[in-house]
C-alpha cells in the first residue's frame, strides 16, 4: 500500500513537472522555424518559463480532438484566420482580453495599431502570409516570363508542369484570378453554382499537367527537383529556399491570395495564463518585427514597420518581400473568412469528385 | 465383475471420480481462460470498444439537437409540418434558440451541423444569433428580412433532420445523397465522389489482388521446392523488404518513378524515350498499384509457401508417371493443393488494400486516391460522423465480402501456415 502511495505520488509530481512546459503547436518548416526563433526562444529567455515548439500539418484540427476528447496538452497553437473564428464560435478556444494587449512603443493602443481584423474575439494575428506563385528563373528567360495570374494557366506560353495545392481553398479563388474575374468580384463569383463551375473549367484546361501538393514544404522542392516548372506555394518557404539555399525562383505577386496567422489558447489549455502572456509577447511590436527577420510574412502591427526589417542575413531589405507591401497588392485578393466557414465542407468534397475523376 | 461396475469409482483418496474429474476440467477451463484474458482484454478495450464507438459516431450528433430545445420541442409536437411554410411559432422557437445559442457560445457548434446537410448554414445561423435578441414579432417576417435563406425548405429540413440526436443522415452523405428543397435525393454528376471511390477502391484492390497473386506464385514454388540452402537466401530476400518500414519502401518508389527519376533517367540515358516523352508513372494510380503491390507482395507469398511446403513431390511425379502432360499435371494435381494458401493470400491482401492509406496518399496524386484517403481527409476536417459513416460502410463490405467468401470458398478452408 505504502509503496503503491508513493509510486502515484511520484508519477503525479512526474505529470506536473511535464506540464509545467508551455507547449506551442505549429506547422513545422521554415514557418516553424521562425516563430521559434522570433517568439519561443526569446520569450523562455526573458521569463524562464520552460517552452517547446511542437509541430503538425494542421494544428486547428489537432486542438479541437484535444478539447473535445477533454485532454488539452497545448497552450498556444498558430492556426490559419478562418480556423481560429469557426473554432472560436464552437467554443473551443479562450476569448483573448484585447485590452491587455500590448500598446505600440508610442504609446496608440492595440487596437488600432493592428490592421484591421487582425484581432479576434480569440485570436491575434501572429504575420499576414500568403498564396502566391513562383517560377524556376533557369526554365523562363528574358521577357518570356510569367507576370500574371493569367499565365499560370496559359500552357502554350509557358510549357511544362504546375504545381498547385490539393484542396479548394485559395486554388478556386486563384483560377478565378486567372480567368480574368477582378479581386473585389471573385466571392461574389464564387457564391453562385455558375462561378464554382467556372473556376473548375478554369482548373480544367491545366489538369493534366498538374502535380498536387499539400505540405507547405512541398512546393519548393519540387521547383527544385524540376518536377514542375511553376507552383503555387506560401511566399515564406519561397523567399527561404531563395535566400537561404541560393535557388533561382521569383515570386509572380500578381494573382496573390493573402490571409492572417492566428494565435489562440484552446480552451482548458494547462498553462492558459502563461499562454495568454506568451501571446502578448509574441505579437508586440518587437515580436512581430523578431518573426518577420526570419520569413517573409509580414507583422500586422502599423508600428513594426517604423524602422526598415532587415532579414536574418543581415542585409536584405524585407519590405518589398512582403504580402503587404504596395508594389504587391496590385491584384491581391484577401481571403474571405466568412466565405470558407461556410462553404469549405462542400467545396472541398467537389474539388475531391473533381480530382478523381 | 459384476461387482467391479457396481462399487462407485473413487480416486486415490476416496473421492468419486466423477466429480475429481468435473473438478479438474474446470479448473483447466479455468486456466485457459485466465491465460486468454489479456488477450481478450486487450482486443476489448482496443479494438472492439473503438469500433463500436466509431459505429455509434456515425449515427450519432448532437451539435444542433442540444443546443436548440425550443426547436427541438416543436419538431417533436408538429412532426408533419410543411418544410415551404413553417408556422410562425416554429421561427418563434427558432429565435428562441438563436438568442440561447448567442449566450451560450453554441452557435458554430449548430451551425456546423447543419452546415453537413445544408451548406452555408454556418454564416446564417452566426448572423441570426447576434441579432436574435433584436428582433420582434412576427419572427417569419424579421427573420426573413434579415436573410431570405432562413425561409428555404431545405434549411428546414435540415433543422428537424438535426434535431434528432439519432440520424442516418451522415450515410446519406456517404452515398451522395443532397438535401434540396424537395427532400433527400441523389446529388448531381459532377457532385458525386463517395459511391464512385468505393467502386475504385474495390476495382484497384481486386486488381492488385491478382497481380501479386501472378507474381507471388511462381516465387512461393521456388521458395518451396529449392534445396534449404538456396531458399533461406531466398526467403530472406522476400523478408527483407517486409521488415523495411512502409515508408521508406514507399518513398523508394518515388524516388525510382518520378519523373526526374531513376527509370526515367535510365530510359532517356539510353535514348530509348526522349527528354520531353518522359514516362508519368508516379502521383497517379499507376504508381498507387505500383507500390502497393510491392508492399503487399510479402502477404500473397507467405501463405502460399507455407501451403506449398508440404505438398508431397511425389504426387506430381506419381500423376506424371501415369501419363498426364506437366501442364495437366499442375492444373489438376499441384495447384488443387495450394488452393488453401491461395484463398488465405488473397484475402489477406484484398482486404489490406481495401483500407490502404498512407501508399496512395503519398504516391496516388490526383486520380490514385483511395476511398481511405476520404476517410483521413474528413477527419482532418473534424467532421467525425462522415469519416465514421464511410469507415461504417467500409466494414459493411469487408464483412459481406467475407461472408459471401466463406459461403463459396468456405473459411475453415483458409491456412496461413
Amino acid at each position: 500500500m505504502k509503496k503503491t502511495l508513493i509510486l502515484t505520488t511520484a508519477l503525479i509530481s512526474l505529470g506536473f513537472a511535464a506540464n509545467a512546459d508551455v507547449t506551442v503547436m505549429s506547422w513545422g518548416g521554415a514557418y516553424g522555424a521562425a516563430q521559434t526563433e522570433a517568439h519561443v526562444k526569446p520569450w523562455m529567455a526573458a521569463t524562464g518559463n520552460a517552452t517547446i515548439m511542437v509541430d503538425s500539418d494542421n494544428p486547428a484540427p489537432a486542438i479541437k480532438a484535444m478539447v473535445e476528447a477533454g485532454n488539452v496538452t497545448v497552450d498556444v497553437a498558430s492556426v490559419e484566420y478562418a480556423d481560429a473564428i469557426r473554432l472560436c464560435d464552437e467554443g473551443i478556444l479562450e476569448p483573448i482580453d484585447v485590452a491587455s494587449l500590448p500598446p505600440a512603443p508610442d504609446g496608440t493602443p492595440a487596437t488600432e495599431d493592428f490592421l484591421p481584423g487582425a484581432i479576434t474575439e480569440c485570436g491575434v494575428s501572429t504575420d499576414i502570409w500568403s498564396n502566391v506563385f513562383a517560377y524556376d528563373a533557369s526554365k523562363f528567360t528574358g521577357d518570356n516570363v510569367p507576370k500574371t495570374a493569367a499565365d499560370f494557366f496559359d500552357l502554350e506560353k509557358f510549357p511544362g508542369k504546375r504545381g498547385l495545392r490539393k484542396g479548394a481553398k485559395a486554388v478556386l479563388e486563384f483560377a478565378l484570378l486567372g480567368d480574368g474575374v477582378p479581386p473585389s468580384e471573385v466571392y461574389e463569383v464564387l457564391n453562385t453554382p455558375e462561378g464554382v463551375d467556372r473556376a473548375f473549367a478554369k482548373l480544367d484546361t491545366i489538369k493534366g499537367n498538374v502535380v498536387w501538393w499539400e505540405a507547405g514544404a512541398q512546393p519548393p522542392q519540387l521547383l527544385a527537383d524540376g518536377e514542375v516548372v511553376m507552383t503555387t506555394a506560401y511566399n515564406g518557404r519561397i523567399f527561404n529556399a531563395a535566400m537561404t539555399e541560393g535557388k533561382p525562383f521569383v515570386i509572380v505577386w500578381d494573382g496573390q491570395i493573402y490571409e492572417n496567422e492566428m494565435y489562440v489558447v484552446p480552451k482548458g489549455a494547462p498553462n492558459k495564463d502563461l499562454a495568454m502572456d506568451f501571446i502578448r509577447y509574441a505579437t508586440s511590436t518587437e515580436g512581430l518585427r523578431a518573426q518577420a527577420q526570419q520569413i517573409s510574412y509580414g507583422p500586422a502591427r502599423k508600428s513594426s514597420f517604423a524602422e526598415p526589417i532587415i532579414f536574418k542575413d543581415g542585409k536584405t531589405v524585407m519590405a518589398p518581400h512582403l504580402p503587404t507591401a504596395p508594389e504587391n497588392l496590385g491584384n491581391a485578393l484577401e481571403t474571405s473568412s466568412d466565405f470558407w466557414v461556410d462553404h469549405d465542407a462542400e467545396l472541398n468534397e467537389r474539388f475531391q469528385a473533381w480530382l478523381a475523376r | 465383475m459384476a461387482e467391479a461396475t457396481t462399487e462407485l469409482l473413487t480416486t486415490a483418496d476416496g473421492r468419486p471420480l466423477k466429480a475429481a474429474l468435473a473438478a479438474a476440467q474446470a479448473r483447466a477451463k479455468r486456466r485457459a481462460f485466465l491465460l486468454v484474458l489479456p488477450l481478450l482484454l486487450f482486443v476489448l478495450f482496443t479494438f472492439l470498444i473503438p469500433i463500436g464507438y466509431m459505429l455509434k459516431r456515425s449515427f450519432e450528433h448532437d451539435g444542433f439537437a442540444s443546443s436548440a430545445p425550443a426547436l427541438v420541442a416543436w419538431f417533436e409536437a408538429n412532426p408533419d409540418f410543411d418544410p415551404a411554410n413553417p408556422p410562425e411559432e416554429a421561427y418563434a422557437a427558432l429565435v428562441q434558440d438563436l438568442a440561447r445559442m448567442q449566450t451560450e457560445r453554441t452557435t458554430g457548434i449548430a451551425g456546423t451541423r447543419i452546415n453537413y446537410s445544408v451548406p452555408g448554414s454556418i454564416s446564417l445561423f452566426k448572423k441570426g444569433a447576434r441579432e436574435a435578441a433584436n428582433l420582434t414579432p412576427p419572427f417569419k417576417e424579421s427573420l426573413v428580412a434579415l436573410d431570405a435563406d432562413w425561409a428555404r425548405p431545405a434549411l428546414w429540413r435540415g433543422m428537424e433532420s438535426a434535431s434528432h440526436v439519432y440520424t442516418a443522415e451522415f450515410y446519406k452523405v456517404a452515398s451522395d445523397m443532397k438535401l434540396t428543397d424537395s427532400g433527400w435525393a441523389r446529388g448531381q454528376d459532377k457532385e458525386r465522389i463517395y459511391l464512385y471511390l468505393f467502386a475504385k477502391t474495390f476495382f484497384v484492390s481486386a486488381l492488385i489482388t491478382v497481380i501479386c497473386l501472378l507474381l507471388a506464385f511462381p516465387v512461393a514454388h521456388l521458395l518451396a521446392t529449392l534445396p534449404m540452402a538456396k531458399s533461406s537466401l531466398l526467403m530472406i530476400l522476400v523478408l527483407l523488404p517486409f521488415w523495411t518500414s512502409l515508408l521508406v519502401r514507399t518513398t523508394s518508389w518515388i524516388a525510382l518513378l518520378q519523373e526526374q527519376g531513376v527509370v526515367n533517367n535510365l530510359l532517356v540515358g539510353l535514348g530509348l524515350l526522349s527528354n520531353d516523352g518522359r514516362l508519368t508513372m508516379m502521383y497517379n494510380m499507376t504508381g498507387t498499384i505500383v507500390a502497393m503491390t510491392h508492399v503487399l507482395l510479402p502477404f500473397m507469398i507467405l501463405p502460399l509457401y507455407s501451403v506449398m511446403r508440404v505438398i508431397p513431390p511425389s504426387y506430381a511425379r506419381a500423376a506424371r508417371s501415369l501419363g498426364a502432360t506437366s501442364w495437366t499435371t499442375f492444373r489438376r494435381v499441384y495447384l488443387p493443393q495450394t488452393l488453401p494458401g491461395i484463398a488465405a493470400g488473397s484475402l489477406l491482401v484484398f482486404i489490406l488494400a481495401v483500407g490502404y492509406y498512407i501508399t496512395p496518399a503519398l504516391v496516388g496524386g490526383a486520380d490514385g486516391q483511395l476511398i481511405s484517403n476520404l476517410i483521413a481527409f474528413h477527419m482532418s476536417k473534424s467532421n467525425w460522423s462522415l469519416a465514421a459513416a464511410i469507415a461504417g460502410m467500409l466494414l459493411a463490405s469487408i464483412l459481406l465480402l467475407y461472408w459471401l467468401y466463406d459461403r463459396l470458398i468456405g473459411i475453415d478452408r483458409l491456412k496461413f501456415g
